[in-house]
């Protein structure tokens, strides 16, 4: 008994240039916020840019883009529609405001399934939300995307960045590449994330200062490129990817 | 047009195991459609016709439907899926991502959405023949 669709990603990949996983140790430190601010910088620069919202279970970049509801275009799988440029997938286009209570693998059989499905264009960047964590999401992209890189959002907070340590061990284990930190919701001048990051051997990417105007951006594009983190996602979006892209 | 999609993926998976085996023609595939993704049978046997690289021009296509089980994990009841009995919004829902069944069918006991789908999910290739 074989899973075709396995067979299938790499074809469906094949017209991407780099694929970024935005991802985080913990929840809640804003990592859709970094992820969906970072896809609309790179358009923004005149890349062509696909948005993957692969956090199942909490699923938010489409609120943050204000997404409408559309009816999925077919042909031969599933084009993904386009929202504010880029080009967006997420489960919410097949749950709508229903829960999606999935278990570890029914969220490996449900991100194949979409992997294997979703027709992306020709794209420079294809930038993931990821689920928060190291669980099956991860190990699942690990093994079925051989170019994925990762950039990490931590927060000042020990807590998030010590699952964060053992996120970019396990990545470095694994030979992945590492795009670097990003430190979101600072409050202070403390160092503690950079120079621990620095210790890692990984890159401090840049701090988002706590912004409470955030809240009030979801869902509008120009206030969300104005605020802080959009700032910040915009100067690391070309001193960290876009400038490596012309390097290379 | 979804099984357009899975038609690829077959043949390519088949082309796969066919290269490994060193086969230098594909006789016959075997491919199983669970009832919970409701395939089009027809539309994937057509599609598969379209798409087959020369290494199948003789191969015989057989698709065959897999009734679907699952079976809570609260109360352990086992229960058929019975695709006459979602809506078409849903049906076409979980036509493309199975998964999304846990959002919209729940346990006909005890309502509880922690089941799990003991068998007849999606597509899976079960055979490849050929000569050598």
């Amino acid at each position: 008994m074989v899973d075709p669709r396995i067979s299938v990603i790499n074809e469906r990949l094949s017209r991407t240039r780099r694929i970024i996983a935005v991802s985080s140790g913990k929840g809640g430190v804003g990592k859709s916020m970094v992820a969906t601010t970072l896809a609309l910088t790179l358009a923004r620069n005149g890349c062509r840019v696909g948005l993957f919202d692969l956090d199942f279970t909490s699923p938010s970049t489409h609120i943050i883009l204000n997404a409408p509801k559309v009816q999925l275009k077919e042909e031969k799988g599933i084009v993904p529609p386009k929202v504010l440029g880029l080009e967006y997938m997420s489960l919410v286009y097949f749950v709508g405001d229903n829960p999606a209570p999935l278990r570890g693998a029914d969220v490996s059989n449900a991100l194949i399934e979409l992997l294997s499905v979703t027709r992306w264009g020709t794209l420079d960047f294809l930038v993931i939300d990821m689920p928060p964590g190291i669980g099956d999401a991860v190990l699942d992209l690990v093994r079925l995307i051989k170019r994925i890189e990762f950039l990490i959002v931590t927060t000042p907070s020990l807590l998030a960045f010590e699952t964060v340590r053992k996120q970019v061990n396990l990545l470095c284990e694994l030979k992945l590449p590492v795009i670097g930190v990003v430190e979101n919701m600072k409050m202070d001048k403390t160092s503690g994330v950079q120079v621990e990051t620095e210790k890692l051997g990984v890159r401090y990417l840049g701090s988002i200062p706590f912004d409470p105007q955030v809240e009030d951006a979801i869902g509008n594009e120009t206030k969300l490129m104005s605020t802080t983190v959009g700032k910040v996602i915009q100067e690391v979006g070309k001193n960290a990817i876009l400038a490596e892209a012309r390097d290379q | 047009m979804h099984e357009w999609a899975l038609a690829e993926a077959i043949l390519t998976a088949a082309k796969e195991l066919a290269e490994k085996e060193k086969m230098k023609e594909v006789t016959e595939v075997t491919v199983k459609v669970g009832e919970l993704q409701q395939v089009d049978r027809s539309i994937l046997r057509f599609a598969i016709t379209q798409m087959q690289p020369p290494l199948f021009k003789n191969a015989k296509f057989r698709i065959l439907k897999a009734g679907t089980t699952l079976r809570c994990r609260v109360c352990g009841t086992v229960w058929r899926f019975n695709s006459k009995k979602v809506d078409k919004e849903t049906a076409e829902a979980i036509h493309f991502v199975p998964e999304v069944a846990h959002s919209y069918i729940k346990c006909p006991k005890c309502g509880s959405p922690d089941f799990e789908i003991v068998s007849g999910r999606g597509v899976w290739l079960e055979s490849v023949k050929g000569a050598k």
